[in-house]
C-alpha cells in the first residue's frame, strides 16, 4: 500500500517534470519510478517515518497555518534587523515535544527552525533544544501553541 | 488582465526583495553566528517565497508553476535541515553564543494533557 502511494507520487512528479508525453518517455518513466519503488524497499526506507502517507491530506491545511506563521515572525525579526537600537534578547530554551511519531517529531523541530526568529539546536528524546533572537520567541514556544498545533496534525492524519 | 497579473508580479518581487535586503542587513548587524541566523531565515522562509510567487505570475500557469512550486517545497524541507545542521556544528565546535538569558538548565514541564495509558498510538487528540 505504502509502495503503491510511493509509485504513484513519484509518477506524478515525473509527469510535472517532463512534459512530454509520448509512449516511449512514458514507458521510461514508468520503468523508473518501478526501479526506483523497488530500491526503496529493498533499503527499509519505505515505512512511516520515509514514507509518511498518513500526513499527506492534512498536509496543505498545517501549511497553511506555517505560512502565515513565518510570514507573522519574519516581519519581527525584519523590525527587528531595521531597528536602529537593534532590540535583540538571544535566550537559548529547552521544550518538550510531545508528538507521537518520529515525522510528528521531525515536523515540529523543522517548523521552529524554519520559522524566523527560532532554531532547534538539538534534538534529545522528546526535548528540542531551542535557541530564540528574542526572549518573546522562547516564551511562546515554551507556551506549545506549535506543539499543539502539530499534534493535531498528526491526529487528524 | 495582463497588466493585473504584471501588477501582482512586480508588487510580489519587490516585497521578495525588500526582505532580500532585511536580511543582508541583518547578516551584517548582528552579533554572533546564531543570531545571524536568524537574520538569515528571513530571506529563505519569506523572501524566497514572495520572489518565486511572483515569478509564478510573471510566467503564466503553466508546468513551470508547477516546477517553481517544487523550488518552494524543496526550500522548505532541506532548509530547516541545513539550519539545524549548521547551528549544531557551531555549538560542538564550541562557539558560546551572546546570552540576555539562558533556560537552557530549565525544568521542562511534563506533557500536558496526561496521556491515558496504553493507549500510546493514535489517539485522536482535541
Amino acid at each position: 500500500m505504502r509502495s503503491l502511494v510511493l509509485a504513484i507520487a513519484l509518477f506524478l512528479f515525473w509527469l510535472a517534470l517532463s512534459g512530454h508525453y509520448t509512449p516511449f518517455l512514458l514507458t521510461i518513466g514508468l520503468l523508473c519510478v518501478a526501479l526506483t519503488v523497488f530500491v526503496a524497499s529493498r533499503m527499509l526506507i519505505v515505512d512511516d517515518e520515509g514514507q509518511p502517507m498518513e500526513l499527506l491530506l492534512a498536509a496543505p491545511a498545517y501549511w497553511a497555518w506555517l505560512y502565515v506563521e513565518i510570514a507573522k515572525s519574519a516581519v519581527t525579526v525584519t523590525r527587528i534587523i531595521l531597528d536602529p537600537s537593534l532590540p535583540i534578547s538571544p535566550t537559548f530554551t529547552r521544550v518538550r515535544a510531545s508528538q507521537k511519531t518520529t515525522a510528528g517529531l521531525a515536523t515540529y523541530a523543522n517548523s521552529i527552525t524554519l520559522t524566523p526568529g527560532t532554531i532547534t539546536t538539538g534534538v534529545e528524546n522528546d526535548i528540542l533544544t531551542v535557541h530564540a533572537i528574542i526572549r518573546e520567541g522562547a516564551d511562546d514556544l515554551e507556551a506549545g501553541g506549535m506543539d499543539k498545533r502539530v499534534r493535531q496534525f498528526e491526529g487528524d492524519a | 488582465m495582463e497588466i493585473i497579473a504584471d501588477a501582482i508580479s512586480w508588487v510580489l518581487i519587490a516585497l521578495g526583495s525588500f526582505f532580500l535586503v532585511s536580511g543582508a542587513i541583518g547578516l551584517i548587524r548582528m552579533p554572533d553566528v546564531y543570531t545571524r541566523m536568524h537574520a538569515a531565515s528571513v530571506i529563505d522562509t519569506l523572501g524566497a517565497m514572495l520572489l518565486i510567487l511572483g515569478l509564478i505570475f510573471q510566467a503564466g500557469f503553466t508546468l513551470l508553476t508547477l516546477k517553481l512550486l517544487f523550488v518552494i517545497a524543496l526550500l522548505f524541507f532541506f532548509g530547516p535541515v541545513a539550519s539545524h545542521a549548521l547551528a549544531q556544528a557551531a555549538l560542538h565546535a564550541g562557539i558560546e553564543p551572546i546570552l540576555a538569558e539562558d533556560r537552557r538548565a530549565r525544568e521542562v514541564p511534563a506533557a500536558q494533557p496526561p496521556e491515558p495509558p496504553g493507549e500510546h498510538k493514535g489517539a485522536p487528540s482535541a
